[in-house]
């Protein structure tokens, strides 16, 4: 038993080993070819944190969500494009100012992210974990088909918050938009670790992830959590399109793969923590940015994902996640 | 205990009833079609809204999806990559029946009407390969985080599918993918086509249905209830499962490559992580924890979208795309409410009730 586990180990270093190498070579191999100076390995770090923070924002709310109810949210994009999509039609259709246009989206969505719950979770609270997630899959396919109908195929953006010549950071180049994404996810990240570790509510809900049936006992509602959670998810969601419309375009079919991409991150750092959520945004972001750069643009996200099976080998249960995760899943 | 008895038994005589009646369906809408009894087609029946390339796809999907049953219903592994494995099977059978013989490789073998037919068995066994090595280091891996890391491989397979232009011609795919026959007997038109996917389903069914009735079922229900229990027992739980991913990714595969031969092009589209999510609606629906939820799951997403595609621009005028898109969306969160174990389950319930009646 000791022998084969040790063999086993070797085995596991040497694939691992045998895989970075390759990797290594082939970066070290396109470095030779191109000309890369350090600002330019720099600006890719730098758009790489940007992308990184809207995938930071996902995975929080993926984060919430489970943490509370076990779901997982496959909707969660979709409250990003439902905030980039309302901040701009109330900003360019009803002309209200700016940031007040981008508080109203905010809310608006927080209150679809609670009707939802209350329309197709509650009813099915009972039901197993997997057909709920399918339910937040049909959810995602009527609310990416009712921004088709009223928004249709064009991509619309948001003037930006701030106006000013970029900031030159060591030769790379930072826009004021990409400050904006990152500066309102450290924001955030820290009004998140109040209301958990500071509040009542947040203690309610973190109480509900430890054992809800604890928490039953002890007076906390978990239904009321759950509506609270998927509320909080979708404002998250929300802010996350409202600073992100600036720097891109927003259209009716982005929610999916930032699903995807948000749910790879909060997998990344565990899907328990917040923290370790937006550290996994963070490294998706850098990776798909750096192996944009390095790569054929088409075979970015690949590369991420190869990084992503190696940390999962050596730790099953992502960067922050619990050694051992029950096989309640999906 | 002789409860118990009479229940398997139960359980075993309408499964074999299930075959029979869906074999007998199976000929009865061909013959339909082929005879045209009082001239009536049968596109008619449905007023033209499921046509025999319905039926064919929903064939096809039966076989992706009673493997992946097998795997997420019996065994409690999600995947959320079927589609990749899928397109494995059809890219190995695209590229094998095009490409040797555009660049002259085995002349003469290359051309012969048995050389498709290797080509399904090879990518049955690429796939199968592909599946066993990737089975072990990603089979440790549980509940989300093995869906995380299915969908992984998924995204990359796609990304392979699409960016590898040289083999697979990009997002432009492969063209020119020949019929399949048997020596000068060509399997088209459509009937004839459809006669094979169908009989191949069948055939599929019958021995998933048996593996679920054997050992190997009844060691895989026990990983799903519980892997350390079912370890303590004495199951080789690793075993299986990688057993059960490679039999769930052999099915895909034999599903691709009859899918590269009814179309005769392939591009990335039908592989990619949407994919994927489709095939994970449709087990959900059908029933995750039945054989008989595959057909069932395929044929009513298929049913519906065809129907909303055909009549939802009658009921609400000016209807377009977005408009199914949304009344899909409902339909599936609907169904899922009101039957979430999946439509089987819920029709078995209602049967049991009948007859306690």
């Amino acid at each position: 038993m000791q022998s084969t586990r040790r063999t086993k180990k070797i085995f596991n270093t040497a694939v691992v080993a045998l895989v970075g190498i390759a990797l290594l070579w082939y970066f070290v191999k396109i470095y030779q070819g191109r000309n890369f100076t350090p600002s330019i390995i720099l600006q890719f770090v730098l758009s790489g944190l940007s992308t990184g923070s809207i995938y930071a924002l996902v995975a929080l709310g993926f984060v919430v969500i489970h943490n509370v109810t076990g779901i997982i949210n496959l909707a969660q994009g979709e409250f990003v494009m439902l905030g980039g999509m309302i901040a701009i039609e109330l900003h360019k259709g009803a002309h209200l100012p700016l940031l007040v246009a981008a508080v109203l989206s905010v809310l608006a969505v927080t209150l679809i992210g609670a009707l939802m719950e209350r329309l197709t979770i509650h009813p099915a609270r009972h039901s197993p974990i997997v057909t709920l997630v399918i339910i937040t899959i049909g959810f995602a396919f009527a609310t990416k088909g009712i921004a088709l109908l009223i928004w249709g195929t064009d991509p619309y953006s948001l003037p930006a918050f701030s106006k000013g010549p970029p900031l030159d950071i060591f030769g790379a180049t930072i826009t004021h938009k990409q400050l904006w994404i990152v500066g309102v996810t450290a924001v955030i990240l820290v009004g998140l670790y109040f209301l958990f570790e500071r509040t009542l509510l947040g203690k309610a809900l973190r109480a509900c992830a430890v054992n809800r049936t604890a928490a039953r006992l002890m007076g906390i509602s978990p239904e009321r959590m759950s509506l609270f959670s998927f509320a909080l998810s979708a404002g998250l969601g929300a802010v996350g399109g409202v600073v992100f419309a600036p720097a891109t375009y927003i259209t009716y079919d982005m929610g999916a793969p930032l699903s995807v991409w948000g749910f790879v991150a909060a997998i990344m750092g565990g899907l328990v923590s917040s923290p370790g959520a937006v550290i996994g945004g963070l490294i998706m972001g850098l990776l798909g940015s750096l192996g944009k750069g390095f790569t054929v643009a088409g075979l970015g996200d690949a590369i991420a994902l190869l990084v992503l099976f190696l940390i999962l080998f050596f730790r099953p249960s992502g960067i922050f996640g619990a050694r051992e995760t029950g096989r309640e899943g999906l | 205990m002789e409860q118990k008895e009479k229940g398997r038994d139960w359980n075993q005589r309408l499964n074999a009833l299930g075959v029979m009646f869906l074999a007998i369906l199976v000929g009865v809408i061909g013959w339909v079609e082929l005879a045209q009894p009082f001239g009536i087609r049968f596109r008619d029946f449905t007023g033209g809204m499921v046509t025999f390339d319905t039926l064919i796809r929903i064939g096809i999907l039966t076989i992706v999806l009673v493997g992946l049953n097998l795997l997420m219903g019996y065994a409690g592994q999600i995947s959320l990559g079927q589609a990749a494995f899928y397109g494995i099977g059809a890219y190995t059978s695209a590229i094998m029946t095009t490409l040797a013989s555009r660049h002259g490789v085995l002349p003469g073998v290359s051309r012969s009407w048995w050389w498709p037919w290797l080509a399904i068995l090879v990518g049955m066994g690429v796939t199968g390969g592909f599946a066993y090595l990737i089975g072990r280091p990603i089979l440790r891996l549980r509940g989300n985080y093995l869906a995380m890391a299915t969908l992984g491989l998924g995204i990359i397979m796609y990304i392979l599918f699409r960016e590898g232009e040289d083999f697979t011609g990009g997002n432009d795919g492969i063209a020119g993918i020949p019929r399949l026959a048997i020596g000068s007997f060509k399997i088209w038109p459509i009937e004839r086509y459809y006669f094979l996917v169908w009989a191949i389903a069948l055939v599929v069914i019958i021995i998933a249905l048996n593996i679920v009735n054997s050992r190997v079922g009844r060691a895989l229900r026990s990983i799903h209830g519980s892997e350390v229990a079912a370890n303590t027992m004495g199951v080789d739980t690793a075993k299986y499962k990688s057993q059960v991913l490679v039999l769930s990714a052999v099915l895909a595969s034999l599903a691709g490559s009859l899918y590269a031969h009814f179309q005769a092009l392939i591009a990335p589209t039908p592989f990619s992580f949407a994919a994927s999510v489709e095939l994970l609606v449709m087990s959900v629906v059908g029933g995750i924890a039945s054989i008989w939820g595959a057909p069932f799951g395929v044929a009513l997403i298929y049913v519906v979208r065809e129907v909303l595609r055909a009549r939802l621009h009658a009921i609400l005028h000016g209807a377009g795309g977005e408009h199914e898109m949304i009344v899909y969306g409902i339909v599936v969160v609907v169904i899922m409410i009101f039957m979430p174990e999946g439509l089987t389950a819920g029709l078995a319930k209602a049967l049991r009730r009948a007859k306690r009646a």
